[in-house]
Parts: structure tokens; sequence; C-alpha cells
């Protein structure tokens, strides 16, 4: 598949593979990750892309030995993985750079086990180092080092250990834009060049483009549970960095499942598998669940997105609005999730567009804005609704906390429940819908606006 | 004194850089040398006398010629202690968390022994010492340097282990991806991720130290009344006999040998250790020290540490082998058996040994009568009340003078070393002082005593408000100075809700030193008589010179009670409502 010379084809070697991994966490057994089987293949670059949440992180660590498998088992070599693995070096998002050592003495961190001399030491150090192109910082502190500096630092001392695969953790997305790209170009220079002797690479990000300029293969996750979604190929090197009809066909793809999350996988690659998109959907349970995912979004947000969206004519392109709103997709797709939910905005292949009530919305004052959006939430989010008729039932018209997070933990873990009660309060607040105590975890019926409410509520009563 | 800087930080000049460092004259390497050999021949000495018989009459000279000889003995005792409690400190934080069921026991003994007021450690640890080396004078040493080790070592333990269940996640997952071993793991990110909190701790500590030495340097054992030369031995001595000119020269020497030991030891240490700030950026004020300058600039030093250098290598390297090798040796079932039996017995003695000491403690208390728990109650009650009011004192004049001086950069960098020196004068010392007036009043010991609780503590709330008044953002200032606040307005709005947080800082450290202070001020010998009031601290005090036993354990166990009860229904809750309602983020 690769069209530059240098680059072997995957061997089909398995350096690494997990088989019906699971993770829970707590003792409610709700899945972080569930049933993923993946294999890790001699000459390939595999990235691991999807939402936060999604297990992509979990998996990493699970590969690498630092957490282990709450079911499953992790292949090295054939033989299953007892402990921290020893042929994975890994690259953090936050450098993980330790302060007290110099730029050459973090590098030498990883050797330290190596029982090397100290001359030999030093010499392979000093090779690391030249090769990331740290030369002249080898007594600099990392404090003195500018974010980019730091994470070759980073690098350099991931390879300094010759690992037989290297691990990727958003090693990127820390760093401004232009520091980011001048990095991933000189990281593809060394891998497709062959100049470091790693033989796979791991890597997970939450950036499109950067998964499709850097990777064989790509693994779309899903969240809640942690799940892969689907498998893409990547195209040939090639095309990596330039704008050909494949490459922007895979770029569609991928926005097209990762605008979806409910749907399930195989419909959505269907027709894409007819333009050259080479993808693989893993069994996608698409289970339905009692409440949808609230997108982990502020409300303020939300507006200002739906009246941005006003404003331009109601009507743009995903990627267009990336760029113009400087946003990562990371951080825009919850955005136009959670206004798709509440029937302010629709996205339709990848253009995104304001639906009339939007319009209506965005043109509103102030008070008449909260009221259709309580209208909306009310009437589209299953969350709220419940928390509403808990409320209207209750005698004193108050709930607390503790018993919304109890329901909840039936559909999310722990922390994600938590996560889903923090932003319905947050919308249920706007929409004046209902109060809410922190200190002493009580929810109380908003009164003003109690009147107008039930006669919304009645009908809405049976989902 | 550095320590209180590290709350209160003073703008200092920006730290000489490597190539404009300039070059150390040769007279500071002579001195250097000098103090090193000073410092060598006090060790041999102050230790020459441990192997001789106790002397028939241990008697403390009040002359000023001795005081010099008094203060090394002191500090020496001092440092013993301390370098004690560092090792303290860091295995024991370290066992605790190593194993969750470890953690559960060893933190909550760990908050109990901190509420236990160091008189009561004083007939257990003097009467064991002194059964293992009958008659000789290293077991009156020893005693005394475990009396300060048991004043100093807790809140550094607990540091240290705060800071080992805080190191990021990510340097630890690099530390156990790149397989650094226990001793590597150790030395290159646990100790320096926790150094910054461990100095803090050892500055608080020797402070505690100095507080402690007049009821560490002395102590009954059944009739003998011992007294170990010291500078602590010679304020208590000069005190008993009403000698204001000793009791001035001692004070005068206790403060010059903190102010001392302040430039050559803390300050070079807070500065150097400004290396180990986790955060990334290099910050504008650093900490200064000119000693650290000169040692850093000293060819003296650098000769030593070329010399020594090699040496360190090799140990580092040995301690890793070592330390590696038990680490990665195959597991083996039948070891790992051996390995739990071994465990499992260590925990069923320490149950064995608790369940034991519980059974004779509870026959202890069961022979108190009613009457003793009486007085108990009502001593409780008392020093209580004391701590209450010295507390309320604190808080009422700190919190103006505090805000007024954090607000005011101006006057805070001047109002800084004064106030520093003041605070560094342990409580304890200038007491007998402060008695010779208070005591002919009419509330007598009974003021007296929350005089000294005041003394000792009210610096803890001082130093957090205005740590705490000067954190408050200028932009929230200048809101509140457009709207127009009035002061009443403008304080209850602004200030303290900003002060808040560090205000219940200071109080919650303020009131453990006033239980503790109520030991000490509480019953006194002075003037040659003795003088007690009602009060927890007069009980356990009195049952340690009289060999009381049981009447010390309650007393002791009433007072770990009382601290404990208020740490858990009061103290915790405000830091944490503190913490959730008004932490300026």
């Amino acid at each position: 598949m690769a069209s530059v010379a240098q680059v072997e084809a995957p061997t089909g070697e398995v350096l690494l593979a997990a088989r019906s991994v699971r993770k829970f966490f707590a003792a409610d057994r709700t899945p972080v990750l569930e049933d993923v089987t993946v294999e890790l293949k001699a000459g390939e670059f595999v990235a691991l892309l999807g939402p936060s949440g999604s297990g992509k992180s979990t998996l990493l660590r699970i590969l690498s030995g630092l957490t282990a498998p709450s079911e499953g088992d992790v292949l090295v070599h054939g033989t299953p993985l007892d402990g921290v693995n020893p042929h994975v070096a890994i690259v953090f998002q936050s450098f993980a750079l330790f302060p007290w050592l110099t730029v050459q003495q973090n590098v030498e961190l990883g050797l330290l086990p190596l029982r090397l001399s100290d001359a030999e030491r030093h010499e392979r150090a000093l090779k690391a180092i030249d090769l990331i192109g740290l030369d002249g910082f080898e007594e600099a502190f990392p404090k003195e080092l500018s974010g980019g500096m730091r994470q070759r630092v980073g690098f350099a001392r991931a390879l300094v250990v010759q690992p037989e695969i290297l691990f990727l953790d958003e090693p990127f997305s820390a760093l401004d834009v232009l520091t980011a790209e001048n990095l991933r170009v000189e990281l593809q220079e060394l891998w497709t060049e062959r100049v470091i002797p790693t033989k796979a690479i791991l890597m997970v990000t939450h950036n499109v483009d950067e998964a499709v300029s850097l990777a064989d293969r790509i693994l779309i996750f899903g969240a809640n549970p942690g799940r892969i979604r689907v498998e893409l190929e990547g195209v040939p090197l090639a095309d990596r960095r330039r704008k050909t009809p494949l490459r922007a066909q895979l770029v569609d793809t991928i926005y097209q499942v990762m605008t979806n999350p409910e749907l399930d996988a195989t419909a959505l690659v269907a027709e894409h598998r007819t333009r050259g998109v080479v993808a693989r959907p893993h069994a996608d349970s698409g289970r339905r669940r009692r409440y949808q995912v609230l997108p982990d979004v502020a409300t303020d947000d939300l507006i200002g997105l739906v009246q941005y969206l006003a404003g331009i004519g109601g009507q743009v392109d995903l990627l267009a609005l990336e760029r113009d709103l400087q946003m990562e997709a990371d951080d825009l797709l919850p955005l136009i999730e959670a206004a798709d939910l509440v029937g302010l905005a629709d996205l339709r292949e990848r253009e995104v567009v304001v639906t009339p009530l939007g319009r209506r919305f965005a043109e509103a004052p102030v008070d008449e804005q909260k009221s259709i959006f309580r209208r909306a939430a009310l009437q589209h989010i299953s969350l709220l609704r419940f928390i509403m008729r808990e409320l209207e039932t209750s005698p004193s018209h108050t709930a607390d906390a503790e018993d919304i997070l109890d329901e909840l933990r039936h559909s999310f873990t722990g922390e994600e429940a938590q996560r889903q009660f923090e932003t319905a309060v947050e919308w249920g607040r706007y929409a004046e819908a209902f109060t809410y105590d922190d200190t002493s975890g009580e929810l109380r019926l908003d009164e003003e606006h109690r009147d107008t409410e039930q006669i919304e509520l009645a009908p809405l009563a049976q989902p | 004194m550095a320590f209180f800087r590290l709350i209160f930080p003073v703008p200092a000049t920006p730290p000489v850089g490597e190539a404009e460092r300039a070059r150390t004259p040769r007279w500071v390497d002579l001195l250097l040398f000098m103090v090193l050999l000073a410092v060598g021949y006090g060790i041999v000495r102050a230790t020459s006398g441990w192997r001789e018989p106790i002397p028939a009459k241990l008697e403390v000279d009040l002359s000023p010629w001795q005081l010099p000889r008094y203060a090394g003995l002191s500090t020496f005792r001092m440092a013993f202690a301390y370098l004690l409690s560092l090792v303290f400190s860091l295995v024991y934080a370290r066992l605790a968390v190593a194993s969750r069921a470890a953690e559960r026991i060893m933190l909550p003994l760990l908050d109990i022994l901190q509420s236990i007021p160091i008189l009561s450690f004083m007939p257990g640890v003097v009467l064991a010492l002194a059964a293992l080396l009958p008659g000789r004078t290293l077991g009156l040493e020893l005693a005394a340097i475990v009396l300060i080790f048991t004043s100093q070592a807790w809140n550094m333990a607990f540091s240290f282990h705060q800071s080992l269940i805080t190191i990021p996640t990510q340097l630890s997952e690099a530390a156990r991806i790149y397989r650094l071993g226990f001793w590597q793991r150790f030395s290159r990110l646990e100790l320096p991720f926790g150094a910054i909190g461990l100095i803090a701790n050892s500055m608080m500590s020797w402070a505690g130290g100095w507080f402690f030495l007049m009821a560490s340097e002395q102590f009954t054992l059944g009739a003998k009344d011992l007294r170990l030369p010291g500078l602590g031995s010679y304020l208590a001595h000069a005190a008993e006999l009403g000698d204001t000119r000793a009791l001035l020269l001692g004070l005068a020497t206790l403060i010059s040998v903190i102010l001392l030991l302040d430039q050559i030891i803390w300050r070079p240490l807070v500065a150097w250790s400004d290396k180990f700030k986790v955060e990334q950026s290099t910050s504008g004020d650093a900490f200064t020290s000119p000693v650290l300058e000169l040692l850093r600039g000293s060819e003296l030093v650098a000769q030593a540490r070329r010399a020594v250098g090699p040496a360190l290598r090799r140990l580092d390297a040995w301690l890793t082998l070592v330390t590696d090798r038990a680490a990665r040796r195959p597991s083996n079932p039948k070891r790992a058996v051996r390995r739990r039996l071994f465990w499992l017995l260590v925990g069923a003695a320490a149950l064995a040994g608790t369940v034991w000491g519980l059974v004779a403690a509870i026959q202890a208390l069961a022979g108190l009568n009613s009457a003793d728990w009486d007085i108990l109650v009502r001593s409780a009650a008392a020093t209580f009340t004391r701590t209450a009011i010295a507390l309320v004192i604190a808080v009422a004049w700190t919190v103006p003078v505090g805000v007024a001086i954090g607000m005011n950069p101006r006057w805070a960098q001047r109002a800084a070393p004064i106030v520093q020196t003041i605070a560094s004068i342990p409580a304890t010392a200038v007491f007998p002082v402060l008695l010779l007036v208070l005591i002919q009043l009419p509330g007598g010991l009974n003021a007296a005593a929350v005089a000294l609780m005041l003394l000792g503590t009210q610096w803890y709330v001082l130093f957090n408000v205005i740590a705490g008044a000067s954190a408050i953002p200028s932009d929230l200032r200048e809101a509140a100075r457009t709207f127009r606040l009035s002061g009443w307005q403008r304080w209850r709005t602004l200030i303290l809700p900003a002060i808040f947080p560090y205000l219940v800082t200071g109080m919650i450290t303020a009131t453990g030193g006033a239980w503790n202070a109520s030991i000490v001020s509480e019953y006194v010998s002075f003037g040659g008589r003795k003088v007690a009031t009602v009060g927890l601290g007069a009980v356990i005090a009195e049952a340690a010179d009289n060999g009381n036993g049981r009447l010390l354990l309650a007393g002791t166990v009433v007072m770990a009670l009382v601290v404990i009860a208020t740490n858990r229904l009061l103290w915790r809750r405000l830091y944490r409502l503190a913490e959730s309602r008004f932490r300026l983020e």
C-alpha cells in the first residue's frame, strides 16, 4: 500500500494484540471499555481516534501494561503480558518530564535500568538528543524550554531505549498549531525513512487531520461504553499531505461516523465503501439507552454557536466552521451534537444547518431565548424530563442530587454519571426549570415558571 | 524564619546566573573550613561524654561563659533528633503508600500521635532508654533526642505522604514504563517531588523543637530530677531561681542561634529547593540566599564535590542494583507464601500488642475514681476555654493588621523582616520573663497561660491572613472600588470571603499549637516554687512530674480525644467549606 520505497510493507508479524479486552471501573461494573480486540503488526502506524471518554487512552494503558484489563488478554509476541510491557516506550501528552533533571538526565532516565557504563549511557543519550534536534540544550532544565522543545525531550527519552513499539498519547495536543505541525512532519520522516528502529507506532489522538496524515490504520472509538466502532485503512503515503480526493473522502467518512455517535457504524460507512474507503465496521451494538448521552457543553457556548450559525446564513461546512472558529473537532463536535439534541441545529452529511426553531432562538430577546430553550430541552432531553417528573411528584417540589445520580449510575459509569448530572443541572438552571444548591445537593423546582411547565409536561410523560 | 517567607514572599533581587556568578573570595573558603572543623570537634565533644555514667548530680551552671557550650549541645541534640525525624518520615510515608491496608492504619495513627503532647511521651521514653542503657549518660541523651523527635516528626511524615499521593499520574507512569527500580524511583521522582513540602515542614518542626527544648532537657526518673546541660535547661533553671540576668542572656543566645541557623541552613535550603518546583515556567522572583551563592561559587565546595562525586555515583549504582535485584527476582510461589506468612505474623504481633496495650490502658483507667474523672473533665473544659480565648484574641488583632499589611505591598516589605524576627522567638523561652510581670496581675497563671498560647500561635494566623490578603486579585479590589462599597460592605463582600480559607488554615495550626502550649503554661516551676492552674495541661505536666502514670495516661487520652474531635467536627468541615465555597481560582 505504501508508494515510497523506504517504507516496508507491514510484515504481518503481530507484535502486540488485545483479545476481547474489557475494563470496568468501580464496583458497579459499568464498562469503560467493552470487548476490544486489536492487533498491532510490524511496520504499521495505527491511530486511535474518538471522543473523550471513549476509552482510547485506557486501551493504550492496557496495552502498555500500566493498567490491567478486567477481562481478556494482552499478548506480546503471542505470550500473555504480565506487568509493564518491556517493548513499549510512551510519549505523554503532558510531556511528563522530571523538572529537577536536565534534558540529558531526563533522556538518560529510560537507560538507567539497563545497567550501561556511564560512558555508554552518555553516548546513547547524546545520540538521541542529536537525532531529535536538541543539540546544545543538554544541560537545560525543562522549565527553560518551550512546549515544543519539551516534547522533543519526551520523544528523545522514548527513542533512546530503542523501543520495538512507540506509544504516543496525544503527543501534540498540548502544543500550538505550528509547533505541532513541525513535530508531526519530523516524526513522519523519522518513521518512514527508518531512521529509528521502531517497528510499530500506536497513537491516541482526537485530531482527525493528524490521524489521516500519519496513520496506516485508523480505529474510531465510541463512548459509553468505550468500544471500537469502525476500522479504516489510511490513505497511501503519497496522499497523506496533499489534498487528494481519496484523502478528502476518508476525512468525510471519519466525520460521518464521529458526528453520529448514536448510530450503527455499519450503516454509516456503507455508501462510503463504494467511494474507495476501506472500512471494517466492528460489531456495534448501538444499544438503546434510557437517557441520551448529554455532551459536556456549557449553555453559553451552545447559544453562541447557534447565534453564530444564524449570523452567517444558517448553513456552513463543518471543516470551514472548524477553521473559522479555530476549534478542534473534539471541542466543536459536542457543541453541534448538543444543538442537534435540542433541535436548534441539524447536521446533514458535513453541513451544519440551523433549524427554523434555532433561527427564532437566535433572534429572540434573552427571556424568550430561555423559554424556547426550556421547551425544546424538556421535549427532547430525557434526563431533564426525568428530573422534572421527580420534582413535580415530590410534595415539596425538591429532589436529592444523590437520587438522580443513583438513577444515572444504572446507565453510566460513576464519573460519567456525575458529568451527565452536572451538564443537566447547567442546562436546567439556564432554562430556569429548577434551581440547585451544591452545598446541600438539593434540586428545587423553579416556582416562577411552574405553571407553564405543567401544561407542557403532561403530553411528554410517555416517552 | 525562612519558613514564614514561604507563605509571605518578599520581593528579592533576581538570582545570579551561572555566567555572572562571582567567584567566592578565598577567605570565605578558609572560614568555611574552620566552621566545618569546629562542627566536627563539637560533635566529638558532645558525644564523648555519652559513655560516662550519669553523674551523681546533674547541675546546670548559670555562668554566661557556659552559654556557647550549652547552645552547641542543644543544637546538636536538635540536629540529631531532626535527622531521626527525617528518616522516620521518609520510611513511614513510603510504607504507608506501599499498601492500602497499611495506609488505613498508619494515617489515623499519625493523627493520634500528632495530638499527644510531648510530656506524655516522657515517662515511657525515659524509662525505656534508662532501662536499656542503665546508668549511662547516653540513655539520658537519647531520651532527650527522642523527646525532641516527638515534637518534630509527625508533620513531616504527613507532608511526605501528601507528596507521594499527589505525584502527577503521567510522571508516575513515565517512571513505570521506563522501568525505574525502587531506588531510582525514590531518588529521581519521589524525594525530589516531596522536597519542597519536606523542607517547609522541616522548618516548622525545627521551630517546634525549640518550643519544647526546655521540656525535653529535664525529666524526672522516679524520685530523681535529671537535667542535661543545654540551653533549655539553662533557661528553665534560670527561671526557677528567678535569675533575670541569666534568663535574658540565655534568651539572647537562643535568638542568636536561631537567626544564625536560619541564615546558614534554612535560607540556603529553601533557595536551593526552588529547582524542585513542578510548575513548568521560571517564576520572576526567586528566593535567594547569599550563603548559597557563596557556597556555589566556592572553590572548596567544588573540590569537595569532585572528590565525593564518584563515590556517590557508585553508591547510587549499588543502591539501584540492590533494590532492583530484590524487585526483579522471578516470582516464586514458595517465597510468596513465606512473605505472606511473614506479614501475617507481623500483623498478628501488632494486633496482639495493641490488644495488650488496650487492656492494660483500660485497666489503668478503670483504677481512676470518679473524683479523678471529675477533675479531668473540668480541666479539659478549662483548657478548651483558654485555647478558644487565645484564638479569639489572635483573630481579633491579626485580621485587621494582617489585611492592612497584606493589601499594602510597601508596608508588607517593611513589616516582613520585623514580624518574622519576632515570630521566630520560641514563646516558651520568653514565657519566664513574661511570668515575672504576669504572675503579679489579678489573672495570675490563668491569664498567663492564655498569654503563652497567644504568643506561640498568633503568628500562624497573622502570616496566613497576610498571605490571603495579598492574594486578593487586584481586579476584584478595583471592582469593589468602582461599586463604591463602604468600609463594612467591602469587608463583608470581598475581604473576609477572600481570606477565609487562609484564616481557617492559620486557625487550625494555631489551635494545635495552643493545646501543645497548655502543658508548658499551666504548670510551671518558677522562682523556687511550683505554680499551677486548673487545666488539662497542668494535669499532664503534674502527673509527669510526680510519676503518676495513670493520671498521665488519662490526661493524654482526654487531650487526644478533644483535639481529634475538634479537628473532625469543626476544622475539617470549615476547611471543606473554605475549599468549596471561598476559593479564588
